[in-house]
């Protein structure tokens, strides 16, 4: 398959962070993303994993230009998104567009949903007639489960699942190829979530949308994602088709990570629930020797406290970062239970 | 019905508050009760009125807020005392646990001092016994090298960390009653299988009663043994974990497991979701107040459901019966 719409390579995001007080105003550097690369098809939908803190949301950010990368390339259709000028990258983020996660926040409370909603047409296309406006903002707003009559509402008048549905309208106006959603149902209800991640799949299907899923619950992400990346430390640990990362996980960080995820049947959630993972992640700042997973990982020998283990293909085409990927069996028992 | 068994007894209790928009009913005619040692889970989407039936309990409403009804605690209404009156029973007998880590802690005081003012108060210990009884109890809720971690600020502390030391201090003086308020929500799932872990261990081993407020099932399951359904402010279904995660009576139960995304289940063409949005407090329709997003909604349902009860001490509010 060659429909490539995204590659990225070697990713890397830095910050400055200005670290102590009057007598050392030494500045440290703290690498968010570190060194990412991943293809993106056309319809395809890649969800990003990982705890708070792993650089999934500053990996977002990258991806749409919006932060600078110290290193690697955002490669778009084939174009280096860094490279273009303003004009260039304005008429190029048509195409790209993102769902933020707290839908409140995300809409401003003194525009209706149609000024919300029409904003990116009337800056893309300043000259358009108001009649077009209109009623493509009624067309999106039924696409995604609004009443077309609720244009002139503001946002507080809505649920928390309505904005998200609103902010999903905005995102789509443009007919864009690429849709990141940032944690866009970590906010919701259960029984809302699972409306929204309903919609997100019918429309990607509908519209053969690429989407870039940014989620901390893996049971979420296995109801929509082709392919999960999992994140730690600003660093991928696995790239893995759906299935194959759900029934055997290559990396023991995504098997804790599926292992933590409580289990909605009191006489399993009892019987075992024992991640196997000990600790809180260490400080970006100061990230470990090795493997950046080594501190908190069951399966630790002398290699990972000092090698970096590189990000490698293994022979069923997913991609892992572990010295010990092939002689490790985390096979996830709850999961393929039949 | 005076069990003198129950340690908090929750009798027809309503919570209302006035808004320039009239009067939000929060909470209706409910009725609860939690043994000594029991852990009772409540379960709603926000705005069911969960976070607002345990705020009134612990005193702790809005000025515009009120509340009526009994919350026998040891047999006495915890509604009708005074401020000084439920300060002899809140940290002490009673503690809470909030939602978010990050605000509920000061972050103008170092954890020692935060921790110590309530033993100080409650138990007359003096400053270094007060101390050592802390890092004690930092040191049972797995915090390592808890003599340094006591001395420094909650910024110094991640998410995880914060609300560990919001269960130690829960439990400093060894409350017969822990609320806690979405003790997970906020945290990465692997620190909340933790945390989660970490509550029930405790519970063992004090058998201090547990109220869990959560919108997550899965988190129920593994903690608590028994369950309340609330939505729109009502009760909708009350029983053990077993009845209700494998016999669901109401709808709204019904829906509210199925939508749970689920990693021991093959994976469907679709999420089951429950359709619409949650009802606006201030205009609640006549009847059921579930109808309007119920599948199986017919028409008594324009009528106020009973509440039924089967022999298991299994109830809920439904019309519909064995079959629901």
């Amino acid at each position: 398959m060659n429909d490539r719409v995204l590659r990225v390579q070697d990713l890397a995001v830095d910050f400055k962070v200005r670290e102590g007080g009057l007598l050392r105003p030494a500045t440290q550097i703290l690498k968010a993303v570190n060194g990412v690369s991943f293809d993106l098809q056309a319809g395809e939908t890649l969800a990003v994993v990982g705890e708070s803190g792993c650089g999934k949301s500053t990996l977002a950010r990258a991806l749409l230009a919006l932060i600078k990368p110290s290193r690697g390339r955002v490669l778009w259709m084939g174009e280096d998104l860094n490279k273009l000028d303003v004009e260039d990258l304005r008429k190029k983020r048509q195409d790209l567009q993102i769902v933020f996660q707290d839908p409140l926040a995300a809409l401003n409370p003194r525009m209706t949903v149609r000024d919300i909603i029409a904003e990116p047409l009337w800056t893309f296309f300043p000259k358009i007639a108001r009649v077009q406006v209109d009623e493509r903002v009624r067309g999106v707003m039924k696409m995604v489960g609004l009443l077309p009559n609720q244009v002139n509402r503001y946002p507080h008048e809505f649920s928390a699942g309505q904005c998200q549905r609103i902010g999903i309208a905005r995102a789509l106006v443009l007919n864009p190829k690429l849709v990141i959603c940032d944690e866009p149902v970590s906010a919701l209800d259960v029984s809302i979530q699972a409306q929204i991640i309903n919609l997100l799949k019918d429309l990607q299907k509908k519209l053969n949308l690429s989407l870039v899923f940014i989620a901390h619950d893996m049971s979420v992400v296995r109801h929509i994602a082709d392919r999960v990346m999992v994140m730690y430390l600003g660093r991928a640990m696995e790239i893995s088709c759906r299935d194959n990362l759900y029934k055997k996980p290559l990396h023991p960080y995504s098997s804790a990570l599926i292992k933590a995820v409580p289990v909605p049947d009191p006489r399993l959630a009892r019987a075992d629930a024992d991640t196997g993972l000990t600790g809180d992640m260490p400080s970006p700042l100061d990230p470990p020797d090795g493997c950046v997973f080594h501190g908190r990982c069951p399966y630790v020998v002398k290699r990972c406290q000092l090698e970096v283990p590189a990000l490698r293909r293994m022979e069923n085409g997913d991609w892992v970062a572990c010295h010990r990927a092939e002689e490790l069996d985390l096979t996830i028992a709850s999961v393929n239970k039949p | 019905m005076d069990n003198p068994a129950n340690l908090l007894e929750i009798k027809d209790l309503n919570v209302g508050f006035d808004t320039p928009d009239g009067k939000v009913h929060a909470v209706n005619c409910l009725n609860v009760s939690i043994k000594a040692g029991d852990a009772l889970a409540i379960v709603g989407e926000s705005g069911s009125g969960k976070t607002q039936t345990v705020m009134s309990i612990m005193g702790l409403l809005a000025e515009n807020g009120h509340a009526s009804g009994q919350a026998l605690f040891k047999g006495k209404d915890l509604l009708q005392m005074t401020t000084s009156e439920l300060n002899q029973h809140r940290g002490r007998e009673i503690a809470m646990i909030f939602q978010d880590p990050m605000t509920s802690l000061n972050p103008y005081l170092r954890i020692d001092k935060q921790m110590t003012e309530v033993v100080m108060h409650h138990q007359g210990l003096n400053k270094t016994e007060a101390r050592a009884h802390a890092v004690e109890m930092l040191r049972a809720v797995r915090i390592p090298d808890p003599e340094r971690r006591i001395r420094q600020y909650p910024h110094e502390f991640s998410g995880g960390m914060r609300q560990r030391v919001m269960v130690a201090m829960g439990l400093l003086c060894a409350p017969d009653l822990l609320i806690a308020d979405e003790p997970t929500t906020a945290l990465d799932v692997t620190v909340q299988a933790q945390i989660s872990h970490l509550m029930s261990a405790l519970r063992r081993q004090s058998n201090t009663a547990i109220i869990l407020i959560t919108h997550d099932l899965g988190v129920v399951a593994g903690l608590a043994e028994r369950v309340l359904v609330m939505y729109a402010g009502e009760a909708v279904e009350c029983g053990s974990v077993e009845q209700i995660y494998y016999d669901p009576k109401h709808p709204y139960t019904q829906g509210l497991l199925a939508s749970v995304p689920r990693l021991d289940k093959p994976e469907e063409d679709g999420l089951n979701s429950i359709p619409g949005n949650p009802p606006n407090l201030l205009a609640l329709p006549e009847g059921c107040k579930f109808r309007d997003r119920c599948p199986k909604a017919h028409e008594a349902c324009s009528e106020k459901p009973p509440m039924q009860l089967d022999e298991q001490k299994h109830a809920w509010r439904c019309f519909l019966g064995e079959t629901a």
